[in-house]
């Protein structure tokens, strides 16, 4: 992504209500904007799901693939998570090889959901040492108003979990659910005007410091955790959004469970 | 274009696999305002086609080595998302996209009035997010569109359809297997107004009576396809 010019006058705009306790587009410091989730809307995908966040809109898609497994672990399969932030998402991306800044998002969001555990990579082994699924996640963005993080990851665990194994395509069996055993979710606090706010949009992206990306799996384990950006941050500030992080997580962790099972 | 393999693509009553009778466009459906951080955008369902064109500026262009002094220049790109296919597509730029962001390009220059915009970019995104066939029709339409709600100014709309051949029967509207297995593919992009052409590929084997026919039906089928493209803009958000 170009690097924008930092809008002094919006930074200073922003740092302003803060002050006063408000943010920008009227929300309580830790509201979310509104959460849309659709799963299955894509025909030749796997596994598919759409999130919109506000004015952010991504797609997730899931694809499988044979692969041999690793001489190491002949009785796994693989997992593999890419992220793509493609020039239609917004004036700034640019069209070219991943950049930095999709490069880090793909491998948060594979990172909460490997360590979660989530995925069994032995229930994906078809022949041990030969033969073995290998599970491709594209995250795609559609429109970026901001934190494309948790939209990501949102996407990420309700593609996998509503995924089929196109075994009957491969000529490997029968076609089954794609087993996911836990819901990590990704929680995203972004430094505005000296304290951190959830969800952030653009302008609070733009004017703001640094951010912290947590993933929580189910019974509030800790399974990913990243700072970006420049910027210096307090253990309390860390233990203040990690307890809003708890609550926040376990809310879209049921809204992911709900759609899933309802489709 | 290959061979039929055992695949039946029409029946003797004239019916395709997929219901349609041969003069048939597959149902559609266009959405504009779709990427709400874009100056304009569209959402085209075309069969199993899923297509998003989202349309930014007029701009500065940059690098200043592309300015034109005259008129604004158009920067297309066609691209699938690798879950948009059957077999996974690794993600970047190959020589088929390139090509079909080449051609979009200069079909949609012909209606643009670039000369408004001296020095100037506009830039136009497709991305296709689930392909069956004709997915060059459905960007290049829907591609129009978003440029028409983006508020850019053109002397008309480009409506993009292909028919074909398969077993010998000329088709309109390609479907996948007939795009698969068929013999020929004519994909034009039309001028809905004038009958005007601004786009124009064939590939196959076509008798000048059989290229004839896939003419009349692609502009039979432009109309059709322009009342949906109308109604879009007329009844979207603004």
């Amino acid at each position: 992504m170009a690097i924008p010019l930092v809008p002094k006058l919006l930074r200073a705009h922003l740092a302003n209500l803060a002050e006063e306790g408000k943010r920008h587009d009227g929300r309580e410091r830790f509201e979310g904007r509104s959460v849309e989730l659709e799963v299955d809307c894509l025909t030749r995908a796997d596994g598919s799901a759409r999130v919109r966040m506000g004015d952010t809109i991504v797609f997730a898609g899931v694809k499988f693939q044979i692969m041999t497994p690793y001489p190491d672990r002949p009785n796994q399969g693989g997992l593999m998570c890419s992220a793509e932030v493609r020039p239609v998402a917004g004036r700034g991306w640019e069209p070219g090889p991943p950049s930095p800044e999709s490069i880090e998002l793909g491998r948060v969001v594979d990172r909460g959901i490997r360590e979660s555990g989530c995925i069994n990579t032995e229930d994906l082994c078809i022949i041990p040492g030969e033969k073995a699924w290998q599970v491709i996640l594209d995250l795609f963005a559609v429109s970026d108003d901001g934190n494309l993080f948790d939209a990501f990851g949102l996407a990420a665990i309700a593609a996998l979990k509503n995924a089929t194994v196109p075994a009957e395509r491969f000529e490997a069996g029968e076609d089954r659910p794609l087993e996911v055993s836990k819901t990590p979710i990704m929680c995203s606090y972004h430094k505005v005007g000296g304290r951190f706010v959830y969800d952030s949009d653009k302008k609070e992206e733009l004017g703001g410091d640094e951010r912290i990306h947590i993933t929580l799996g189910d019974d509030d384990h800790v399974h990913s955790l990243q700072k970006g950006l420049k910027g210096i941050f307090t253990a309390a500030e860390f233990a203040e959004i990690m307890s809003e992080a708890r609550s926040r997580c376990s809310e879209l962790r049921e809204l992911v469970n709900q759609t899933v099972i309802g489709d | 274009m290959g061979g039929y393999g055992d695949v039946q693509c029409i029946d003797e009553n004239g019916i395709r696999l997929d219901g349609r009778k041969i003069d048939e466009v597959r149902p559609m459906s266009i959405e504009v305002g779709v990427v709400p951080v874009a100056d304009g955008s569209a959402r085209m369902k075309w069969g199993l086609n899923d297509v998003i064109a989202a349309v930014y500026g007029p701009m500065e262009a940059h690098p200043r080595k592309i300015q034109r002094q005259d008129r604004a220049v158009l920067d297309v790109r066609y691209n699938m998302a690798p879950f948009s296919t059957t077999d996974r597509i690794r993600p970047g730029f190959n020589r088929r996209s390139r090509e079909i962001s080449k051609v979009t390009a200069e079909a949609l220059e012909s209606v643009v009035l670039t000369e408004l915009y001296p020095r100037s970019k506009i830039r136009v995104e497709i991305e296709i997010i689930c392909a069956e066939a004709g997915t060059r029709c459905a960007g290049i339409t829907a591609a129009s569109v978003a440029l028409a709600h983006a508020g850019i100014p053109m002397t008309d709309l480009v409506v993009s359809v292909a028919s074909g051949k398969v077993h010998d029967i000329v088709v309109c509207d390609l479907n996948k297997e007939e795009d698969n297995y068929g013999e020929a593919d004519l994909p034009m992009g039309i001028l809905p107004n004038s009958g005007e052409l601004v786009f124009l590929q064939m590939d196959g084997d076509l008798s000048p009576e059989q290229f004839q026919e896939a003419w009349d039906y692609n502009m039979g089928a432009a109309k059709v396809i322009h009342e949906v493209m109308v109604a879009a803009l007329k009844g979207g958000d603004q």
